[in-house]
């Protein structure tokens, strides 16, 4: 089979993207999308340990992240259209307000 | 059952109540009197009074039977280190004579006093000041007891400080009244001013007595009695105890009055009559003769002492008699009178005839309450005559428009002997026994001190014969004045007599000054042969120096006879022959006083008394009110208050606090907490730099968060 290293390879340049992309980009969605690459970066490594070890319990636990991540843009997108009717821009950096 | 030693020794135990009962009855009208009437008042204050008396005689039983006396201790008062001063009550013949004295003519004069003070109280108006008289009255009796009663010289003082100021406060009696409205109140502070310059004497006396004396008493400590003072005194150096007699002389001549500390006797006739005759006559002044008679023991060591108690006596007896002579006001002249008997007495126990100065005191108390007594009837009754012509129309027409009339004047009086006969008959008898017509009071004991004198000191029999002469001749004067002639003033036109509880203890006294002098009868010297017993007692310098065997001097009896009737005689001549002449001119024509003419500036001279008090104002009074403003006003207030206070003080006080509020206060402390204060201020401003309000800073801090973390387990556990 392909080694490891290669899955985990890939899972940690999507992260680090995923990272890049929630620390860089200004647009909301943009940074959700990359809060979503991070985690579907978690769930290949789940998958791919779950897959050499043998061990189903790590493709059950990717069910759990998904429902999380589910449940989290759920909120995160009903956030976003909250902040849009009062700021009419999803610019996270116009959302300054608690400026101390 | 006899009186004998055995049953009456009992007796000595009740000597404290000769000071308590006049206590309890001041205290009895002090609290109750308001609501009592005034006859009760009256009649507490004579009933303690009398009770004093009777403890008295009680306490003169008792020494019958055992004629050394006793010393009663009463209780210990002041204990420190080597001084021990107790309370104790020594009961021998002198101190008992003392007390029957101030007892019994006390006694006399309360209850005229009731009657007196109830007119004196309506005429001055103000009627509940009775109540406050009898008080001070008491009070004086009190006092007065506790001086003649006390065994030791401190317990003296006490009572001598306490008639002092009831003296005072008796003068004082009518403080609104007298010349310009405090004239009373200035007599009665002039008599304790001029008292307290005699107390000092006293004190340095004492002090003098506690240095020497102490080192060489029993274990040490000194109690002051007279008995140690007497046991140690000779072994004490001779100019010690010359300064001692000396200062206690001095002490003598501001309470007796003599010179040159007489001067507040006279201005302390602005008392009420009763006052004047007991204190001013009877009790306090005799104070110091009986101070001299107690210190025997002292005075018997420094013949010094002793010329020189007897020269100021005989001084004042001669200068008083002379300023008497020329005095128109009834109580002035008894008061120079009494100066000048005073200084009879004090000649006498200066000359170390005790017992002839003793017992002129007892005589004189009788004559001269007597007379003052009489003077107050005189007086009153012209008051009664002026009260008449006051409220008749018609008699006000007659008197003339003067001024201010002054009813105890002599000349506004005058033809008395009609309308005040019971007055007039005692006020003979007592004048009379004050110049010394024998078989009255008066000549017994005048008689004793001149043959005294004749033996002891040659110089003093002419001086007292003299001032005897002048004595007869100004009681000559004032009887004539008062109750011959014809009436000089429509008041004295209706004067009338006083009422029975003022004539009753004037008779009383008449009686004893008529018999009084039966006590020390030539022969049979009752009186010497009762005092001797103290004044030997226990001092064996002493014994037998004034043992009894004294001849009657046939030729001192007789000369002063002669002089007495002479002055009378002379008296009648000028008062009652010449002012004949003058009584048919109008009163602004006639001299008021037939001596006037004779002895010219003389005259003006006794009658302004020297100007002794004049002077007295211009060098001792005047430059001391100098000093006191000076203190006052310049060290007190302009030193003291105004630059020391306020400016140095003050200012100096309010740099410092402001220094302390506005440097340190607000500077330093305030300067701390604010730059704490500050400093936070300062860390929570940098501080608030981490919060941009800026997600994206917030997502790459718990990025890098998490690196560290991650990074920190690697390498831990890795």
């Amino acid at each position: 089979m392909v080694s490891i290293n290669y899955y985990l390879g890939l899972a940690i340049i999507l992260f680090t993207i995923g990272a890049l992309g929630v620390l860089i980009r200004r647009n909301a969605i943009i940074i959700f999308m990359s809060i979503e690459l991070m985690l579907n970066a978690a769930n290949l490594v789940f998958v791919a340990y779950a897959r050499y070890w043998h061990a189903m319990s790590g493709q059950i636990f990717v069910f759990f992240i998904m429902t999380v991540a589910a449940a989290e843009v759920a909120i995160g997108l009903a956030l976003i259209v909250a902040i849009f009717r009062s700021k009419a821009s999803i610019d996270v950096d116009q959302i300054n307000t608690l400026k101390g | 059952m006899a009186l004998n030693a055995a049953n009456t020794g009992g007796f000595f135990y009740l000597v404290p109540f000769v000071v308590f009962f006049p206590v309890i009855g001041l205290l009895i009208n002090m609290i109750l009197g308001g609501k009592m009437g005034e006859k009760a008042v009256g009649a507490v204050a004579c009933l303690a009074s009398g009770l004093s008396f009777m403890v008295a005689v009680l306490l003169g039983v008792a020494l019958i039977g055992r004629p050394e006396g006793l010393t009663v201790p009463y209780l210990d008062w002041i204990s420190i280190g080597n001084l021990q001063l107790n309370w104790a009550f020594q009961v021998d013949t002198l101190s008992v004579t003392m007390m029957l004295v101030v007892g019994g003519v006390g006694t006399l004069i309360h209850i005229y006093a009731v009657g007196y003070m109830h007119d004196d109280v309506r005429h001055n108006g103000d009627p509940k000041r009775f109540r406050r008289f009898f008080v001070y009255f008491n009070l004086f009796i009190a006092a007065m007891m506790v001086l003649v009663s006390a065994n030791n010289y401190i317990m003296l003082f006490v009572g001598w400080e306490g008639v002092g100021l009831c003296s005072y406060l008796l003068i004082g009696f009518w403080y609104e009244k007298g010349k310009d409205g405090i004239g009373n109140s200035l007599a009665g502070k002039k008599a304790f001013i001029t008292n307290r310059i005699g107390d000092f004497g006293f004190l340095i006396a004492s002090f003098l007595m506690f240095k020497y004396f102490q080192p060489l008493a029993a274990k040490g400590i000194f109690t002051y009695t007279f008995d140690s003072v007497a046991r140690i005194a000779p072994q004490v150096a001779p100019a010690v105890i010359l300064a001692i007699t000396l200062f206690l002389l001095l002490g003598v001549t501001g309470k007796s009055a003599q010179l040159p500390l007489y001067v507040w006797l006279p201005d302390a006739m602005a008392g009420p009559t009763p006052v004047s005759a007991l204190i001013h006559a009877a009790t306090m002044v005799t104070a110091g003769v009986y101070l001299i008679a107690r210190s025997h023991a002292l005075y018997s060591l420094v013949p010094t002492a002793q010329n020189w108690v007897s020269m100021v006596g005989a001084v004042t007896a001669l200068f008083a008699a002379t300023i008497a002579l020329a005095q128109f006001d009834i109580k002035k002249v008894l008061a120079y009178s009494t100066i000048s008997q005073l200084g009879f007495m004090v000649a006498a126990v200066g000359m170390g005839a005790y017992v002839a100065g003793m017992f002129h005191l007892v005589m004189h108390a009788f004559f001269k309450a007597l007379l003052f007594l009489s003077a107050g009837s005189v007086i009153q009754g012209i008051e009664r005559g002026e009260h008449h012509v006051e409220h008749d129309p018609n008699l006000r027409k007659r008197m003339k428009n003067e001024t201010h009339f002054d009813p105890q004047d002599m000349r506004n009086m005058g033809g008395l002997r009609h309308k005040m006969k019971t007055t007039f008959w005692v006020y003979i008898i007592g004048a009379l026994a004050l110049a010394g017509i024998v078989p009255l009071a008066g000549f017994w004991s005048k008689d004793e001190i001149l043959t005294k004198a004749s033996e002891l000191n040659p110089t003093i029999v002419w001086i007292l014969i003299a001032a005897a002469f002048l004595t007869s001749f100004y009681m000559g004067r004032q009887v004539f004045m008062v109750f011959f002639g014809k009436s000089r003033s429509e008041p004295a036109t209706h004067a009338n007599e006083s009422p029975a509880i003022m004539t009753i203890p004037l008779i009383i006294l008449a009686l004893l000054s008529v018999t009084g002098g039966f006590i020390n009868f030539p022969i049979f010297h009752t009186f010497t042969t009762w005092l001797e017993h103290t004044f030997t007692a226990g001092v064996e310098s002493l014994a037998g120096r004034e043992v009894i065997a004294e001849t009657f001097n046939f030729s001192i009896a007789i000369l002063s006879t002669v002089v007495a009737v002479s002055a009378i005689t002379l008296a009648w001549y000028f008062y009652i022959r010449r002012v004949k002449d003058l009584e048919g001119m109008p009163l602004n024509k006639r001299a008021d006083d037939p001596l006037r003419p004779i002895l010219g500036p003389v005259f003006t001279l006794l009658e302004n008394k020297y100007w002794v008090d004049e002077f007295y104002g211009y060098v001792v009074v005047k430059p001391f009110i100098w000093v006191s403003k000076f203190l006052a006003d310049k060290v007190d207030w302009a030193f003291w208050h105004d630059f020391f206070h306020d400016k140095v003080l003050v200012r100096s006080f309010n740099a410092v606090t402001r220094f302390l509020a506005g440097s340190i206060d607000l500077g330093i402390i305030d300067g701390i907490a604010n730059f704490l204060g500050d400093g936070f201020k300062e860390l929570a401003a940098q501080m608030r730099k981490l919060q941009t309000g800026f997600v994206r800073n917030y997502a790459l801090s718990i990025f890098i968060g998490v690196i560290f973390i991650i990074g920190y387990l690697i390498i831990r556990l890795g």
